[in-house]
């Protein structure tokens, strides 16, 4: 019997190495996965590089893993969010890397990966800093910019409900990166707040098939 | 400035998105930048269906939820609570730029530090960020089949932001089509900024010299 539950966040999150890419959803607040964040920042791995669309707000989840200096690079579109205190401070102290990609852009990376596409051309960033040293190429009477897949050893995401095959289904503006991070990752692992028995879900709405994902942690939180 | 016509009062942010709000027809698919462009969705009347779309996910974007009704998982690209209106639906990310890269949006209304007469914009980074942040900026205005922009018509300083050349960090390369400002409403042609609005009491001899680049009045 298939069975991609794990008991707790501590499971779920065991085997991350140091210099792992770790894919992180979330968009903001909403659908960030933050009981396997605090998972990773206590399993240990260090010299990570964090995919995500933010660089963390405040000093807790994601912005306190950058605090205790496990994270190497961070590869995202806007890490300036509500409060950005401590990936600021590491910037401007010279302690962290920084990738900017346009958000479309990151996406479509992610999906790249996922789908084995290894690269693509697009006309975004095309004649900006952020084209800088990519091939480029008119296709179409459009110039456009090389960008490679992004691929991660790791996935963290957040769904609504799962069920023990790993089918996911989101709710609302949840599903943001987490979905095409689900596909983008060696590991995936959601966190989900609601436990699905096997059929339960109509598979009309299953967003992120099993196939993408290899454990699941119950965190039941906030709304029923 | 001295004269004999009386001041001419530039519009308030409010009225600049208001502005903008008059001239999006019915049917058409919107995403609006964070920001000032963020304002213009409380200036289309709710049953002139404007399709209001959101980067992280939302097609069909409604107005800010009442305090009491606020639903914690529905968040606009500013972050900021949102509702959604009957008909509208949710997609994850790759879905979302599928849609803005795919040319299936009919517009784009963004905010700017500057634009220049070739419709070049740059509107995410200046000099003295310590950290850029670019969001879907990049991705919208190659992939919108309008994209506007929505900005005072010069700084705090007094300089002008319709410029010749952007010397901030571009953001894409001639792709702005018209600019809505607190002086005044602008079309960016072949030919460069053509004037077709100017605030009442405003001279054009005044709009110029408030612009770097140089302007044309619409016939």
């Amino acid at each position: 019997m298939i069975d991609k539950f794990v008991r707790s966040a501590a499971e779920a999150v065991d085997g991350v190495k140091d210099g792992a890419t770790v894919l992180v959803g979330g968009f903001g607040a909403v659908g960030q996965p933050l009981t396997l964040i605090d998972a990773l920042i206590e399993q240990g791995a260090k010299d990570l590089t964090i995919v995500a669309n933010n660089a963390g707000v405040g000093r807790v989840g994601l912005a306190r893993l950058l605090d205790l200096g496990r994270v190497r690079k961070v590869i995202c579109s806007f890490p300036r969010s509500s409060d950005p205190v401590v990936f600021e401070e590491l910037y401007k102290a010279g302690r962290i890397e920084l990738e900017i990609v346009p958000q479309g852009t990151l996406a479509e990376r992610l999906r790249a990966a996922g789908a084995g596409i290894p690269a693509f051309f697009t006309p975004t960033a095309y004649g900006t800093q952020l084209a800088d040293g990519k091939e480029v190429r008119e296709i179409g009477g459009r110039s456009c910019v090389l960008e490679t897949a992004l691929q991660g050893d790791v996935a963290l995401v957040e769904c609504w409900k799962a069920d023990r095959w790993g089918n996911l289904t989101f709710r609302d503006s949840g599903r943001n990166f987490n979905p095409v991070m689900a596909t983008a990752a060696t590991l995936t692992v959601a966190q989900s707040q609601h436990v699905a028995e096997l059929g339960a879900l109509d598979p009309e709405t299953v967003v992120t098939p099993g196939v993408y994902v290899d454990r699941v942690v119950h965190v039941p939180y906030g709304d029923p | 400035m001295p004269g004999t016509r009386p001041a001419s009062k530039p519009l308030t942010r409010g009225e600049m998105a208001a502005r903008a709000a008059r001239d999006i027809p019915e049917g058409w698919y919107v995403n609006l930048g964070i920001g000032m462009p963020t304002l213009i969705a409380n200036y289309v009347p709710f049953d002139r269906e404007v399709i209001f779309h959101s980067e992280n996910g939302i097609l069909g974007m409604g107005p800010q939820p009442e305090p009491d009704k606020i639903n914690r998982w529905l968040v606009n690209a500013g972050k900021q609570h949102v509702t959604l209106r009957p008909g509208g639906c949710y997609f994850h990310h790759a879905d979302s730029f599928a849609m803005i890269r795919g040319g299936h949006l009919d517009l784009c209304v963004l905010g700017a530090f500057q634009v220049a007469e070739n419709g070049d914009i740059a509107n995410w980074a200046t000099t003295s960020e310590s950290a850029p942040a670019v969001g879907g900026a990049m991705d919208l205005c190659v992939g919108a089949k309008n994209l506007w922009v929505v900005m005072e018509h010069t700084t705090k300083a007094g300089e002008s932001k319709l410029v010749r050349r952007c010397s901030y960090p571009l953001t894409a390369l001639g792709c702005v089509t018209r600019i809505y400002t607190n002086l005044a409403v602008l079309e960016v042609t072949p030919e460069g900024f053509v004037v077709t609005e100017m605030i009442p009491g405003l001279s054009f001899q005044e709009l110029q010299s408030r612009t770097d680049a140089p302007l044309k009045l619409a016939c």
